[in-house]
């Protein structure tokens, strides 16, 4: 088992954000978190980070007690975030930004990781010298996603990679989300409103909603489900 | 387009020729009564005399000038033009050639600033001003790593400037610590001074951070203030050791069982001796910062503050430890801080809390958002000018600080980013010009 959480409960201030999550990833699998705005799976994700702390429960992940780990520690046992929104260091050129994925990793993998980036993502090898924020969105999503791997970790958290994404970046966005798992043995834990795409993706898949999981199974059940079609498919995305 | 317009503007020679005899020709004629008709005092009575020679030389003047003020306008028009067409350029090309220019710029300042003192040997306003002008630079750069890149604003910056001169003060006076002796035990106290600053704040960010920096910077000057016994309050502390060049002192007559300075190299005493050792010392304490900083930046250390700067939450997401991040950025600005306080008491030879107002934090602060916030040789462009304008300013007595002020607003208006806002990446993995050709190939 890569993941497991057990009755995590967050609260954000006097807001109570989580109310006893059960969520289980396990070592090469695609889980993805479906749900809609406020429901709590971008604090799900952070709470996993020790930010905010869990407020009861346990994180457990390659089996050590994550909870009270602090987030920096947690990235360097193997968790790397690809935060909502993408949070490139703009200023920075594209080839520091890659650098900072490294701050924890072993110096000796530089070099063969860098190549192995610019290989999977040869848009960042043309724009190395260049500052990341005059990237375009889906470049600057892929440079965020290519800087989390630069750390190799054992699990890769994709907070909504697809949002605010022009079409044809998002169609190559899932796709590079299902190469890195099936070429590369990546386990992935994915948050998306996009439910369809996601789903597509996804191995397994839960549904949140106030801070609880209402729903799970494989992706395949969920995208059947009717409940899920009538909340998350028929209504906004087409 | 535009090239149609520029014609019609654009003059012959013969019609410039024709253009400054017109201009000349009405100078003469306003000249006559002015320049060329003068009275002059004959044995008590006026009599009017002529100044046809001078009249004349007024006259060529405005014929040449003329001629030179066109000239310089279709220069001015021709460039703007190829600077049109040139437009073209990739940005790669500017930045590169920006930064092949602010590096000229910097062996250019490097070498005047070494040659300085052999020019002005005997002027000690200019010494005293440079040196001025260099202690503000190394400021600058302390808190360029604190602010510019970092991020963190501290408008308190006086208060490690303020430990670092105190604390040689004291060790000085009290325990009879040498220059060299104090120098790194007052860094380290200034730098602890940092961390104890940089603990309680670590959660803070922007307009909070700023106003607890304030008031740290002013809790030291009223403690200053204060503490009579500790630091001599309000009146200071007076005769302080000035700094002696490897043992040898720069006085007139030598100390008991010492030598000074001019005597062991058989020079006549000069009170520009002991200035000009003053201003290489800052020059060399300046430039050991320049290279500490410049290499840190390039050290995983600096890449931390610099992302710190552009987006904390991602720091930690990629396993930074933003804590330590943070309180060495603050220890190392308010060490460099300090190495500059220490000077400053040195050369003053006296120090009270009327140096280390906010007035000095805001300054310093000015220079490094003037230079260009992380900029290096931007902090070296602003310390300058906000050194010397005042100083020009003087003849403006009162205006002077109307001068000053103005002088900021334009600088901001006509460069938002600070003077040299180009910031030289830390790693280049490709020489140049490849990514250019590849992006042709995409």
């Amino acid at each position: 088992m890569m993941l497991t959480m057990e009755g995590v409960h967050a609260h954000y201030g006097h807001i109570h954000a989580l109310r006893g999550i059960d969520v289980e990833v396990q070592v090469g699998e695609i889980v993805t978190l479906i749900g809609a705005n406020g429901a709590g799976k971008s604090t799900l994700m952070m709470s996993l980070f020790g930010n905010p702390k869990a407020s009861a429960g346990r994180i457990v992940f390659d089996g050590e007690d994550i909870t009270r780990v602090a987030t920096h520690e947690i990235a360097r046992r193997g968790i790397a975030l690809v935060p909502e929104g993408r949070r490139i260091f703009p200023r920075m050129t594209v080839i520091e930004n890659l650098q900072m994925g490294t701050a924890h990793a072993d110096p000796a993998n530089y070099d063969a990781d860098l190549a192995r980036m610019f290989a999977m993502f040869p848009i960042l090898e043309q724009r190395q010298s260049q500052r990341a924020g005059t990237l375009s969105g889906g470049e600057q999503q892929m440079l965020a996603i290519g800087r989390a791997l630069m750390g190799r970790p054992k699990l890769l958290l994709l907070d909504e990679p697809s949002l605010g994404l022009a079409p044809i970046y998002i169609r190559k966005i899932f796709q590079i989300v299902k190469e890195l798992n099936r070429d590369h043995g990546m386990t992935i834990l994915l948050v998306e409103q996009n439910a369809n795409q996601a789903l597509r993706v996804a191995h397994r898949g839960y549904v949140l909603q106030h801070g609880e999981i209402t729903l799970a199974g494989t992706g395949a059940d969920l995208l059947a489900s009717p409940e899920v079609r009538a909340a998350y498919l028929e209504g906004g995305h087409a | 387009m535009s090239t149609v317009v520029f014609a019609r503007h654009a003059m012959t020679p013969a019609e410039r020729l024709r253009d400054a005899g017109w201009v000349a020709f009405v100078g003469l004629i306003l000249g006559i009564p002015l320049v060329g008709l003068t009275t002059v005092d004959v044995g008590g009575r006026l009599a009017v005399g002529t100044r046809f020679g001078l009249l004349a030389a007024a006259v060529a003047t405005v014929f040449a000038g003329r001629l030179l003020l066109h000239w310089a306008l279709d220069q001015a028009r021709n460039r703007k033009l190829a600077r049109a067409r040139a437009s073209t350029a990739t940005a790669a090309d500017r930045a590169h050639g920006a930064q092949k220019a602010v590096m000229l710029l910097g062996w250019v300042a490097l070498g005047a600033s070494v040659a300085l003192p052999i020019f002005y040997s005997d002027n000690r306003y200019v010494v005293d001003t440079a040196t001025t002008v260099l202690i503000y630079v190394m400021l600058g750069w302390g808190l360029n790593v604190v602010v510019g890149l970092a991020g963190l604003l501290d408008l308190g910056y006086v208060a490690f400037y303020a430990v670092g001169a105190y604390s040689y003060a004291l060790l000085s006076t009290q325990l009879g610590w040498s220059f060299w002796e104090a120098l790194p035990v007052s860094g380290a106290l200034a730098a602890g001074f940092g961390i104890l600053l940089g603990y309680p704040i670590l959660r803070l960010r922007g307009d909070y951070l700023a106003i607890v920096t304030l008031g740290f910077g002013e809790i030291i000057r009223v403690i200053l203030v204060n503490w009579t016994e500790f630091s001599g309050g309000p009146n200071g502390i007076s005769s302080i050791p000035r700094p002696s060049f490897f043992g040898l002192e720069f006085a007139r007559s030598a100390p008991e069982g010492g030598q000074t300075f001019a005597g062991f190299f058989g020079l006549d005493f000069s009170p520009m001796h002991r200035l000009i050792f003053l201003y290489y010392l800052i020059l060399v304490l300046a430039l050991l910062t320049h290279a500490f900083v410049s290499r840190l930046r390039k050290l995983p250390v600096g890449r931390a503050w610099e992302a710190l700067r552009e987006d904390e939450i991602a720091c930690r997401a990629m396993g930074m430890n933003t804590t330590n991040i943070k309180l060495s950025a603050f220890a190392i600005g308010a060490m460099l801080g300090g190495f500059a306080g220490v000077f400053f008491a040195a050369r003053q030879g006296f120090i009270s809390p009327e140096s280390f107002t906010f007035t000095e934090s805001a300054i310093i602060l000015a220079i490094v958002v003037l230079g260009g916030m992380g900029s290096q040789m931007g902090v070296v462009l602003a310390a300058t000018l906000l050194v010397l304008i005042p100083e020009f300013g003087r003849n403006f007595a009162e205006y002077r600080m109307l001068l000053f002020g103005a002088a900021m607003v334009l600088i901001m208006v006509w460069k938002p980013g600070g003077l040299l806002s180009h910031r030289e990446p830390t790693v280049r993995l490709n020489p140049l010009g490849k990514p250019a050709a590849a992006k042709e190939a995409a």
